[in-house]
């Protein structure tokens, strides 16, 4: 879990790693050089900066971010959330960029996903065409590429969440901030690297309303516990 | 020859002029820009009714301790390529103050 100044989901997604998935998780500050022995690397939730120029925008020259490049160039599996798929957009990492909402206004509610893709790391749990409910907290969540981009994204495969309806249909009306292709979710061309707008760590355990996100977490431990390929 | 400049509360000195220039960052065209419309809107309401299409964006005033203009240019245009601009979905155009000297 990578904090940076203005993080807020951070303690979120170590509690689902420590509590739920019961995985060791620890804590990497922003300005640290170096982390060993990581099998995947989460950017959570927040406001990095300050949100300040550009969601991610700052964050993206955090030191930190030139291990996890280096560490996603390796194969690594890199996760982020919310305000982490913004600073993977601006780190080059992710294709795309995340614009302000179509609304204007923040977005706080559930929201539901289709699973599109379930032969990935971090989807294996899931059925294809699964409908997840999940939280969505984001000022700036509209999925946005070229025309070119997006038929490459599509093509290739790298839409692994839309956002549906309550019965998994993928409409205007169930886009929540304008994302073209009702785009939710995210994998780079080599399928390590994952960005996803709502989040699963507040969607983890039935107290919340919703366990469905913990899904993404159980993927990525089952492939590395070799039980799946994928 | 040099000069004292205030940067702050601190009193710097520097051999080189100051050049002043601006970046200015807004959408590419094509880019949703929900801010332009709303304020569009917003004109429009006040009775303004030749508005057409806006588009927002912002500006960013920078000084620059160099004594080539040339030279401030290209650094703006670099500045605003790595951090200031989003070449995905915004582009950007560098201006240098008038009546800079050297």
């Amino acid at each position: 879990m990578v904090t940076f100044p203005g993080s807020n989901c951070d303690y979120d997604c170590y509690h689902v790693v420590q509590d739920v998935v019961r995985q060791p998780a620890v804590y990497l500050w922003h300005k640290e050089h170096h982390f060993d022995n990581c099998d995947v690397i989460i950017l959570p939730g927040g406001f990095a900066h300050g949100d300040y120029l550009r969601t991610g925008a700052i964050a993206r020259f955090s030191p930190i971010m030139r291990e996890v490049v280096d560490f996603a160039m390796r194969g690594g599996l890199v996760i982020g959330i919310c305000n982490g798929f913004q600073i993977l957009c601006e780190a080059g990492l992710l294709p795309g960029a995340l614009l302000r909402n179509r609304s204007l206004r923040f977005l706080h509610r559930p929201v539901y996903l289709r699973v599109e893709k379930n032969d990935t790391p971090f989807t294996n749990a899931y059925r294809k065409d699964q409908v997840l409910k999940m939280l969505a907290a984001h000022g700036d969540g509209c999925y946005y590429n070229t025309p070119e981009e997006i038929k490459k994204l599509e093509a290739g495969g790298q839409v692994l969440f839309r956002y549906c309806d309550r019965e998994g249909n993928v409409t205007e009306a169930a886009n929540p901030n304008g994302s073209l292709n009702n785009i939710a979710g995210i994998v780079n061309s080599s399928g390590n690297v994952m960005g996803l707008m709502p989040h699963p760590d507040r969607a983890a355990e039935a107290i919340l309303g919703s366990a469905d996100g913990a899904g993404i977490f159980f993927s990525m431990v089952a492939r590395f516990a070799g039980l799946v390929v994928a | 020859m040099g000069k004292i400049f205030r940067v702050g509360k601190e009193a710097r000195f520097s051999y080189y002029e100051r050049v002043k220039g601006k970046v200015f960052v807004k959408k590419k065209a094509g880019v949703l820009d929900p801010e332009g419309a709303t304020i569009q809107k917003a004109l429009l309401n006040l009775g303004y009714r030749e508005v057409g299409a806006v588009r927002s964006g912002r500006v960013f005033e920078l000084e620059l301790e160099t004594e080539n203009p040339k030279e401030a240019e290209e650094k703006l245009r670099e500045m605003a390529r790595r951090l200031l601009a989003n070449p995905v979905i915004e582009e950007f155009r560098v201006e240098l103050e008038d009546g800079v000297k050297n």
